[in-house]
């Protein structure tokens, strides 16, 4: 799977312009599905097996957009300022590369800080692109970036920016690889716009109308020196969400997910994040509601450009997705 | 009255968090049942209760929604067999300290909510300075291995407080907010056994609320109303409550919404009918948002007119809530006389201020 | 590249008939959830130009104007009816303390005259005078909770708690500017009803007056849900920032600034607009030579926050009339920017086909 991951998290796609992802993305999966088609929002679909007994129409979602920049001016010496797209920490930012969608590419700097700045904030942080001055510059306003970085192989333990959510995105490609046989209808979903507020998902769900939603996507850990207290770290299985800062699971299916995994002897843990929310939020209120899970992949540094995940724990959410979706489900 | 006196004080004795609504949801089942034709459970735990009218089909379809989830935590670690949690709906880690509890483990714990000393807190904490959430740990009385055993992240911590009656009619208790509301929709199914109403009433018992509105999202878009009602608690006027607009003396009437998540001619039209019925009642001034499941039916599909009616409370997100008896029945009633009057063409009658 | 063609500011004109109806927009009181009063305007102003108008749940003005020739293109348009303003709260003989409804800043609020009701009674809002207070007291903003709307002790009988109340300012044009309360939105109220005048032939028109755009897009969300078209374009008002920093520095926030024409939305705290349709807007502005700016992306946002996120989705942008001071008693904005506006509108519908929405997001 190492080589379909690098080939994700190093693809440039921001909110709103997941282009080249889903490029990607449909390559791997068009000769894996009975079909693929990308909706007004960008969001690819991807549909897989018929209903039988015991069988659910059931929408997976992993996100295909990441945390990036926009720029908002240029000033007359060429420097570009900018806002966020997603949710994006000013501490990780000064020193760093950012790629444009147009190819270019700049460092992140920052003006001089007064005693009592604590840290840059956005408005004093700009983007050098080595201009010569304002006709000189490659960036225009409204122009997007992301954080540029490579994909570093520590062996057990993955490094890249936007492994939220692309790691989720290769764990559903081979899930989807995996998978011999379905009782159920799937709907694989690629979503956009994931990280200004669950956008994509939300209309990919309304157009699908599933029975059963299952978000895949990353969490954070609680497994860092004086770190978040938190009950989940890198390396002990996915984690299946109980609940976050926007959505309750439903029961039955942190019952049905946990059941599995134990039954599966796959290793699994139990996750409360207080902050933040998943395509599984969307989805849960979608037209007359949809019971709905997420399944996690720890992750350490989120929202960062170096996240960090254990290759293990994505290779046993594989697994367990396999078995989620090969056998009926009833809940319960 | 009695009787829905005694239902309630068995709410109140229920869990039923914000998604974990069941426990509550099989008891509020129990009496529904014979006073609707029909029931059934959304997607997401919603209880929908069909009450049918005796006009023609198609009938005009009216909805009641009261939220019938409560606050309480969630178990987030377990630390020397003591359990941090975190908060499910909005609680004031203030009010926990000593409160006696109820984890949701593989069995059920009673337990208490702990305060650690001061020196065991960051920059050894003084006594006038409240203690965050994340540093309160539920203390089962049980050893370490007994607890692991029992205990895992996820499981629910619920008040164990159980229904005080104070003098008069003031019922106290944990989830009053809202399920108050729910003896109030009660109510009104029980005085609507009485009457011929034209209309369809959808009950519906909602889940979610404190969280997402999520009931209040997706209940109506499954039942399509042509009106909508929410009933929810509002705040009594107590100790230490601003003496302002958003307060309202306890037992001394309902409160009727009024704001942009209220339609304005089903405000007039149910300000009328208290005047008529003889009703004490407040305007309730919501002059953005109102905080209850109106915020989300409202803006279902199409969009849905929809009314607030509520009861004022004391100390609301604790477990000593306050409710007066009187203003549940009212809430009822008030309820049942508005569905009693609607005329099959009501909604051809709905008119903005700028129609004629 | 298309030759520029010669500019089209002045065709479609906004002429004397149409600022006397921003006039009149301007001028009514249609704080966000009680929007008759602009309701009952826009409804005697489209009666003629659309071929089927409802008023829904919420109070928005839902007007279809079909297209008379094929391939036709469901397009909705949405202009938000509603302003931002106060609700009485509480009091009586003619003095009330009141809430703001929508984002105000409660430092424009002091020594303001106001509209209170339906009968639109002249009102102050009262603050201490500077005699009695402190020199500390003047150094912090004056809060809400000290501030009351004064209507007097006689006309304290007709108002209640519940009343909205909105500012007095009335309408006026100064050189090449338009002054006025509550340009944010009826700029894009009247942008809109001329569209409906001006609708292709080939574009099924659905026009969306909304309601409660300001306390959070709540009748865009249903209009767009109800109206389900294939493509959507939010018209309002945004803030122009362009005034200078206080130490002359070069500036590198403004949002928008006047004469810079028609502000074409790329991100906003909403919504990421549609990239093909920010290419369609920018392609017409180049080939008719209409001036236009992108706004700076941010915060703030329009009803296409709402659209876009309805049923299976629905590709959006908006394009605002930029203006200053927004949410104050008196915004100023260019009658130019406006004229341009409406004919970057009139253009890019012109050149919309089904076509845009083949190519993929």
């Amino acid at each position: 799977m190492k080589p379909l991951i690098k080939k994700l998290v190093e693809a440039v796609g921001p909110s709103g312009y997941e282009g080249a992802v889903r490029e990607l993305v449909k390559k791997e999966v068009t000769r894996l599905a009975d079909e693929v088609r990308v909706d007004a929002l960008g969001n690819l679909i991807v549909r897989k097996g018929k209903q039988s007994a015991g069988g659910l129409r059931i929408m997976l979602s992993a996100h295909m957009d990441e945390i990036g920049i926009i720029a908002t001016h240029i000033d007359e010496d060429g420097f570009v300022r900018f806002t966020t797209i997603g949710g994006v920490g000013p501490r990780t930012l000064i020193g760093g590369r950012v790629q444009f969608l147009n190819g270019a590419f700049g460092v992140i700097a920052g003006e001089r800080l007064t005693a009592t700045d604590p840290v840059h904030s956005f408005e004093k942080m700009f983007i050098d692109l080595g201009a010569a001055g304002k006709a000189d510059c490659p960036v225009k306003v409204g122009d997007l970036a992301i954080f540029d970085r490579p994909m570093m192989d520590l062996g057990n333990r993955l490094v890249a920016k936007s492994m939220d959510d692309r790691i989720s995105v290769a764990v559903l490609i081979e899930t989807l690889r995996k998978l011999k046989n379905t009782p159920h209808e799937l709907y694989f979903v690629f979503s956009t716009q994931e990280e200004v507020g669950t956008r994509g998902s939300t209309t990919a769900a309304y157009a699908i109308d599933p029975d059963l939603g299952i978000a895949v996507d990353v969490t954070a850990t609680g497994d860092t020196p004086k770190g978040m207290r938190m009950a989940v770290k890198l390396g002990a299985g996915p984690a299946v969400k109980v609940r976050d800062g926007g959505m309750l699971s439903d029961p039955r299916v942190v019952r049905w997910m946990a059941d599995t995994a134990e039954a599966a002897k796959i290793p699994y843990q139990l996750e409360i994040l207080e902050a933040g929310f998943t395509d599984a939020r969307a989805i849960q209120l979608t037209r007359a509601g949809v019971p709905v899970g997420c399944l996690s992949i720890p992750c350490r540094y989120v929202h960062s450009p170096s996240e960090m995940v254990d290759y293990n724990d994505v290779r046993h959410a594989v697994s367990l997705l396999t078995v989620l979706l090969s056998n009926p489900i009833h809940l319960q | 009255m009695a009787e829905i006196k005694d239902f309630l004080k068995n709410l109140l004795s229920l869990p039923g968090l914000s998604g974990y609504e069941d426990p509550v949801r099989a008891v509020i089942r129990e009496a529904w049942q014979p006073l609707v034709d029909e029931l059934s459970v959304s997607r997401i735990g919603s209880l929908h209760g069909l009450k049918k009218g005796f006009g023609d089909e198609p009938r005009p379809r009216i909805l009641l929604s009261a939220h019938m989830d409560a606050i309480g935590m969630i178990v987030t670690g377990i630390e020397a067999g003591l359990l941090r949690f975190t908060e499910i709906g909005g609680v004031d880690a203030r009010i926990l300290p000593g409160q006696p509890v109820t984890v949701h483990g593989r069995r059920e714990l009673p337990g208490y909510v702990v305060q650690p000393p001061g020196w065991l807190l960051p920059e050894d904490q003084p006594t006038n300075k409240a203690v965050e959430m994340k540093y309160l740990f539920v203390d089962t009385g049980l050893r370490a291995a007994e607890v692991n055993e029992l205990v895992r992240v996820g499981d629910l911590v619920s008040f164990a407080q159980p229904p005080i009656e104070l003098t008069g009619d003031l019922l106290a208790g944990h989830s009053l907010d809202n399920r108050a509301s729910v003896a109030a929709v009660t109510a009104c199914l029980q005085e609507l056994q009485h009457i011929r109403h034209i209309w369809d009433v959808w009950a519906v018992a909602s889940v979610q609320e404190e969280e997402t509105l999520g009931g209040a999202y997706t209940s109506p878009f499954a039942i399509r109303p042509d009106l909508a009602v929410a009933i929810d608690v509002t705040f009594a006027r107590g100790p230490g409550s601003p003496a302002n607009y958003s307060t309202f003396p306890l037992g001394k009437g309902v409160t009727l919404g009024w704001g942009p998540n209220i339609h304005p001619a089903l405000y007039e039209a149910f300000k009328k009918l208290a005047e008529k019925l003889d009703m004490p009642y407040h305007d309730d001034l919501m002059p953005r948002m109102s905080g209850t499941d109106a915020m989300g039916i409202q803006v279902v599909a199409e969009g849905i007119p929809t009314m607030v009616l509520s009861m004022p409370i004391r100390y609301m997100h604790t477990p000593v809530e306050v409710v007066s008896m009187k203003d549940i029945a009212r809430t009822g009633h008030l309820m049942a006389q508005f569905i009693a009057e609607l005329p099959v063409d009501y909604m051809q009658s709905l008119r903005w201020d700028d129609e004629s | 590249m298309t030759p520029k063609k010669t500019s089209p500011s002045t065709s479609p004109l906004i002429g004397a008939e149409q600022i006397a109806l921003l006039e009149r927009l301007s001028n009514a009181v249609a704080v966000s959830g009680a929007e008759h009063e602009v309701r009952k305007i826009v409804m005697a102003e489209i009666k003629d130009l659309a071929d089927d108008i409802k008023v829904d749940a919420l109070g928005n003005v839902l007007a279809t104007k079909h297209a008379r020739q094929e391939p036709a293109l469901r397009v909705m348009l949405a202009a938000h009816m509603d302003e931002v303003g106060f609700m009485l709260v509480d009091g009586e003989d003619g003095l009330y303390e009141f809430a703001t409804v929508g984002g105000i800043d409660v430092r424009q609020l002091p020594g303001k005259t106001v509209l209170v009701g339906k009968d639109h009674l002249p009102g102050v809002i009262g603050a201490k005078p500077i005699h009695h207070t402190t020199a500390d007291e003047r150094r912090n903003a004056i809060s809400l909770d000290s501030l009351r709307i004064d209507v007097g002790n006689e006309n304290g009988k007709k108002v209640h708690p519940g009343d909205r109340a909105t500012f007095a300012t009335r309408f006026q044009q100064l050189g090449p500017s338009l002054v006025g309360k509550a340009l944010d939105d009826r700029l894009g109220v009247v942008t809109l009803i001329e569209l409906l005048r001006h609708a292709p032939a080939h574009i099924e028109l659905l026009a969306a007056f909304t309601v409660q755009e300001e306390v959070g897009l709540r009748g865009a969300r249903v209009a767009g849900y109800a109206l389900d078209p294939q493509l959507a374009f939010a018209l309002d008002s945004t803030p122009a920032g362009d005034l200078p920093s206080w130490d002359g520095a070069e500036s590198p926030r403004y949002n928008t600034r006047l004469d810079g024409g028609p502000a074409i939305y790329v991100a906003d705290q909403g919504t990421l607009s549609d990239p093909r349709l920010i290419q369609h807007l920018l392609q017409t502005a180049e080939t008719f030579g209409i001036p236009c700016q992108i706004r700076q992306p941010g915060g703030g946002g329009t009803d296409a926050g709402a659209i876009h996120k309805q049923r299976a989705g629905i590709p959006v942008v908006s394009v605002s009339v930029p203006g200053r001071y927004a949410h104050t008693a008196a915004l100023v904005a260019r009658l130019d920017d406006w004229q341009h506006t409406l004919a970057l509108m009139v253009h890019a519908l012109e050149r919309l086909t089904p076509a845009i929405l083949e190519q993929e997001r």
